[in-house]
């Protein structure tokens, strides 16, 4: 119990053997390896040289300033917002039905549908990018941002659909008996009492599903018309050599995923809280 | 009484074929309190289910208050279920549990509170209402629970296995408890349990089911006492069941089985002279009659040896060789310390008496099947 640990019995120190230094160091290792390269890049944003080589030279926002002012880069940046933000509302849209389904109802198919819908995942950009393509030619739908959408809806939508079933498959569904039970429709139970409880899989999903349509490059290289998403322009402009604005671009939104995170993980904490199990 | 509930053959089949429920009618009365009792499978959660409106029956129907609710979901029928486990909602505090149905019946804010306070005081946990449930003990839970299942005044209310998920002692409490709360409130219970004593505890009326049927309805002490079948004698406390030949002697019954020569009302039932039927004897109703013992007027004495004895605190169980197939089960409850009980010892004889209307006959193969089962081993 907390008790004991708070006497100070069981924090008796132990020498530092070579296992667990070992062990430290190696940890140490991992953690640059993910990390280092995001923080160079964090450093030669606000470093004053044209060019992305030590030494560093002087500190400067003038990069955040130029990207910030840089109409293509900026209208990109909103592009992918907007593709994130409509792709993440379509994968809600068809992802938690498709795992209320799966999780409630038996019909013919079920496994065969069940598999079906987790494919796009598991297939190359590549292909669903070539493929869709081929269907809009087909139909001749016009290239736009729209069409990206649609691709990244179609990608990542099983993302949703797995991560709300899985949530759905541990879900007490006697709570939603007793919901019923004192007179909730099934639209009041969804709402009052199935909704709050898979809350955080929704969420993780949804950030998750943003997180990957914000950085895709395959599908929307396909199906984009003349519409740049940000992954597309940094593509383009990298050809020509990294400059710093795109350090700059690419810090900005390392903060601003970070805190993406820390509110998700703060959503789904105090949901997981409340969630915890009763058990009798 | 009006009937409050009504079932007319109604029977349930699940996918498979396996027939939970076979073809039950049932009468209940308003603001009473029954419970209806069997193993598990025996088809009495599937029969609370249907009557909540979770389960609908493949053919019969469910009235109530005379209306026919066979069809109707959960949520359009006024009857309230107390969940095996509970079922609270894990993401809401203790009162907004219990609000709950008042907040989806459109209540106004206000007298929610009042009456979720109200509600928190009969349930005595006048301070636990900002609680989430993960935050209570198991006996906070289940009143909370009970709570919730009662702020709709429900015309009836389904209890569900209330007990199971508490310990031995907080279960006796909380028996009493639930019972009190029922007479207070004057809402007809009816609840699901597959633990005899208390049914017996708790209910006006026991319905002991079996295998989708129903095997009696009656008081505990009709069940207890006067057991139709041997089902219901085995499943409702311990008893002894021996291979005995019957015999006339002039107006009553002769059960003959080695030394043991028991007296047996006659029911009528026509049992034949000279055939083998199961002699049924609660081992609590056997008198010992130690030194000075008397037994009572008309009852049957006969001797037995010592074979065991199993001491449990405030009783002793003496198993009797009798000369029978089976040893004769005894139950002596002690007022005294067990060495001034003067009991006989291993090996050595023991007299004793039992009451003619106490005891019964079975038919033979009937017990066989219903030991075959398992049922009260």
């Amino acid at each position: 119990m907390a008790v004991t640990s708070m006497n100070g019995v069981g924090l008796r120190k132990r020498p530092l053997d070579m296992g667990t230094t070992g062990l430290g160091v190696a940890a140490m290792c991992v953690l640059a390896f993910l990390y280092l390269p995001i923080i160079t890049l964090i450093i030669f944003s606000f470093n004053s040289s044209s060019i992305t080589r030590l030494p560093l030279e002087s500190f400067t926002l003038d990069w955040y300033v130029k990207a910030l002012s840089n109409n293509d880069l900026m209208t990109a940046v909103w592009n992918s917002v907007l593709v994130g933000s409509a792709a993440v509302v379509i994968c809600l849209a068809i992802g938690i039905p498709t795992a209320l389904a799966l999780d409630r109802y038996d019909f013919p198919g079920k496994t065969v549908f069940r598999r079906l819908v987790i494919l796009p995942i598991t297939l190359p950009g590549l292909i669903t990018g070539v493929s869709m393509l081929t269907f809009f030619r087909s139909v001749d739908i016009q290239l736009t941002i729209w069409t990206v959408i649609i691709g990244h809806g179609t990608a990542l939508t099983a993302i949703v659909v797995t991560n709300v079933f899985a949530r759905l498959q541990r879900f007490d569904r006697r709570i939603e008996e007793a919901s019923a039970d004192l007179g909730a429709t099934p639209l009041m139970t969804f709402w009052y009492v199935t909704l709050p409880n898979i809350r955080a899989a929704i969420i993780g999903s949804a950030m998750i599903s943003f997180t990957l349509s914000f950085d895709e490059l395959p599908v929307t290289f396909f199906l984009t018309g003349r519409d740049n998403t940000l992954p597309m322009y940094i593509w383009s402009v990298i050809r020509r050599g990294i400059t710093p604005e795109i350090n700059a671009i690419g810090t900005i939104i390392v903060v601003v995923s970070i805190l993406l995170i820390l509110i998700s993980v703060l959503l789904m904490h105090s949901d997981n809280q409340k969630a915890g199990p009763v058990k009798p | 009484m009006a009937n409050i509930l009504e079932l007319s053959n109604v029977t349930k089949t699940f996918r498979g074929g396996v027939v939970a429920v076979d073809d039950i009618s049932l009468d209940i009365s308003e603001g009473e309190f029954l419970t209806m009792l069997g193993p598990s499978g025996c088809g009495k959660t599937t029969t609370l289910r249907m009557i909540g409106g979770f389960e609908y029956p493949d053919s019969g129907s469910i009235l109530l208050d005379g209306q026919d609710v066979t069809d109707n979901p959960p949520y359009r029928r006024p009857v309230n279920m107390m969940f095996q486990d509970f079922a609270l909602f894990p993401h809401m505090s203790s009162a907004e549990n219990i609000g709950y149905g008042l907040k989806i019946a459109g209540v106004s804010r206000g007298e929610i509170e009042e009456r979720v306070k109200r509600m928190l005081d009969l349930i005595e946990l006048p301070d636990m209402g900002a609680r989430l449930p993960s935050q209570l003990s198991i006996g906070q839970r289940q009143r909370i629970a009970l709570a919730r299942a009662l702020i709709n005044n429900p015309r009836v209310l389904l209890l569900d296995e209330p007990m199971s998920a508490l310990d031995a002692k907080l279960k006796e409490t909380m028996q009493i408890e639930l019972r009190h709360i029922h007479d207070r409130i004057g809402i007809t219970f009816i609840m699901v349990t597959h633990d005899q004593t208390e049914s017996m505890i708790m209910s006006d009326r026991i319905i002991v089911m079996h295998a989708g049927r129903i095997e009696q309805i009656g008081s505990a002490t009709e069940l207890y006492d006067h057991p139709k079948s041997a089902y219901v004698a085995e499943f409702l406390g311990t008893s002894n069941m021996i291979p005995a030949t019957v015999s006339k002697d002039g107006s009553s019954l002769m059960a003959r089985a080695g030394d043991l020569s028991i007296a047996v009302d006659d029911d009528g039932s026509g049992i034949v002279e000279g055939s083998v039927r199961s002699l049924f004897i609660r081992p609590e109703k056997i008198r010992l009659l130690g030194d000075g013992g008397v037994a009572y007027d008309g009852a049957s004495v006969f001797t037995g040896k010592v074979k065991e004895l199993f001491f449990s605190g405030n009783a002793v169980r003496i198993d009797l060789d009798v000369g029978a197939d089976r040893p004769l089960m005894v139950h002596h409850q002690l007022d005294t310390g067990l060495e001034q009980a003067g009991l006989p010892m291993v090996g050595e004889s023991a007299t004793c008496s039992v009451r003619p209307e106490t005891v019964r006959l079975f038919d033979i193969a009937e017990v066989a099947a219903v030991e075959a089962e398992g049922v009260g081993a």
